[in-house]
């Protein structure tokens, strides 16, 4: 029985790892057609590297995850802060709000958005998918420093408090050190996010600032093309690395 | 907690932020979209009046409703796999050691980390005529010819398979690890076999997963159009796809509308279930 399960356990995770092996493995493929095997080589890196539109994509995408990962983390933080400490009327529709925005079909954000920056004559643009990448990253940042508040020790506050700390130094002194990792966890998620975002792009990007995951989709509509392995490759490992990182930032929170 | 007057502006500033920009981006959007849904197509300026209920109507033309059904089929297909492959793998990862199963939990979660649309790139890779999966059968000896296994109904499930199933076995875990062992053994004093206990403890308990598993996968399954452009051709369409053909090319919005308006409505009902399969649970498990 244990044997089974663990075996069972082994195959899915190999057939979820396949791929990204495949991908990798070919992205030091010399072959041109991309199917068969022709010896190691970098020439595809090559000739990512060359190529212009798809480096400006890149920074174009690098720079607008950076952006909104980081007011989505301001933002978030604010909301969660206001959730944890406040009571106001409404607080229900406004947890019930970002609940749906996490749940909802990305596609659906995405029409709605398309429609009101159509309405607004905002031109799309790297202002629409800032708005747009913040809206769909906020939830993520609230539950992630929700998740942290929750475990917080309310005394730790109110001892500030009697110790004479005004409410500005005890917020700088105590919350936002207790709220830190929850706030770079956040952040990386919204970065990852904002970088694989390609159904909301699709719908408020305009030609004037184009994104990478676009530019891929481009490619790869029709056939194969071997440059995309490995963007593909550096993107898994530049992944990898964000996680990796927010990981250790979490558990280190937690000894 | 007590509030002093002084940090009142800053609470006040605060809510004014976050409840503008969920009213601005969020609310008013969507209620434009409801808006649109009702409204007349206009070639110039997208949506015009008289109101009508057109492109609801719209919606039940055999043509549109054929795309509609096949994309349901295959969503619920979709799910349906990715319970049968998570429900057990939950199970079982929620009885290994602790300590591989921080491990094995963050070796799920990369996935969700990569690039989706380069994971559906890289499943083209495996899937072509002269792909891999083609090459090993053939050496292998099982099939004589290549396959057509790219752009088939059966590429789209796979890919969003693919994609999904960490979606589905994260909450179903989240139910596993809850799973006291000791009900388990209660039943098993009760006199219940493994089926027994299977069907009158195990699944009860664990639905509000099931439910917000199906929740996470059904929905994104009927709406991530770039799966069956890569892997898909054209006539293994998803909702999402013509959504974005009557948003982006036909410029038909109030089609457009109505469609991701039914894909809202599924979500709402799904959420209710799922509300509703955790209260029944609150009120017999305590």
């Amino acid at each position: 029985m244990r044997g089974l399960s663990r075996s069972y356990l082994a195959l899915v995770y190999l057939l979820l790892y396949v791929p990204i092996v495949v991908l990798v493995v070919f992205s030091f493929n010399d072959s041109r057609t991309g199917y068969n095997w022709g010896g190691l080589s970098l020439r595809w890196y090559e000739s990512l590297f060359n190529n212009h539109a798809m480096m400006l994509a890149m920074w174009n995408s690098l720079w607008l995850a950076l952006t909104a990962a980081t007011v989505s983390t301001l933002i978030g933080a604010l909301t969660a802060l206001a959730l944890h400490r406040y009571r106001f009327r409404g607080k229900k529709v406004l947890k019930g709000m970002l609940f749906v925005v996490m749940m909802s079909p990305e596609i659906v954000l995405a029409i709605s958005l398309l429609g009101l920056f159509l309405l607004l004559g905002l031109q799309l643009g790297y202002v629409s998918l800032l708005l747009a990448h913040v809206t769909f990253c906020l939830p993520f940042v609230v539950i992630t420093v929700m998740a942290r508040l929750a475990g917080f020790d309310e005394r730790l506050p109110e001892a500030a408090r009697d110790l004479g700390a005004s409410d500005f130094t005890m917020t700088r002194t105590v919350l936002i050190p207790v709220i830190m990792p929850a706030l770079m966890a956040g952040w990386l998620l919204g970065f990852t996010l904002s970088m694989d975002d390609v159904v909301v792009s699709t719908f408020v990007s305009g030609p004037s600032y184009e994104i990478l995951p676009l530019r891929i989709y481009s490619m790869v509509r029709v056939g194969l093309k071997p440059e995309v392995n490995a963007l593909g490759t550096l993107l898994l490992v530049f992944s990898l690395v964000m996680l990796m990182l927010s990981q250790w930032i979490l558990s280190r929170s937690k000894q | 907690m007590m509030l002093s007057i002084k940090q009142q502006p800053f609470r006040a500033a605060v809510l004014v932020l976050v409840w503008g920009w969920l009213l601005f981006l969020v609310l008013a959007p969507n209620m434009l979209v409801v808006g649109a849904s009702v409204m007349t197509r206009d070639p110039s300026i997208f949506i015009s009046l008289p109101l009508n209920l057109d492109a609801y109507r719209q919606l039940f033309n055999p043509l549109y409703l054929e795309v509609f059904l096949h994309s349901l089929y295959m969503a619920a297909t979709t799910t349906l796999v990715c319970l049968l492959i998570g429900y057990p793998f939950a199970w079982a990862l929620s009885r290994v050691e602790k300590r591989r199963q921080i491990l094995l939990i963050f070796l799920l979660i990369v996935p969700f980390w990569t690039n989706s649309l380069v994971r559906t790139y890289a499943l083209k890779l495996i899937l072509a005529t002269n792909g891999l999966l083609n090459s090993a059968l053939m050496s292998l000896g099982v099939i004589e010819e290549p396959v057509q296994l790219l752009y088939t109904e059966g590429a789209v499930i796979v890919g969003l398979v693919y994609l999904l199933l960490p979606f589905m076995i994260l909450p179903l875990y989240s139910v596993f690890e809850d799973l006291r062992q000791d009900v388990l053994l209660a039943s098993h004093d009760l006199g219940a076999g493994r089926f027994a206990t299977f069907k009158n403890v195990i699944v009860p308990l664990t639905l509000p997963g099931v439910l917000a598993g199906v929740m996470l996968v059904l929905l994104p399954a009927m709406g991530l159009f770039f799966v069956p452009d890569i892997l898909g051709g054209s006539r293994n369409l998803l909702v999402g796809n013509v959504i974005k053909n009557q948003f982006l090319d036909a410029r038909n919005w109030p089609f457009g509308a109505a469609a991701s308006i039914v894909l809202t409505l599924t979500m709402a009902l799904l959420m209710f279930a799922h509300r509703l399969s955790k209260r029944r649970l609150g009120e017999e498990g305590t």
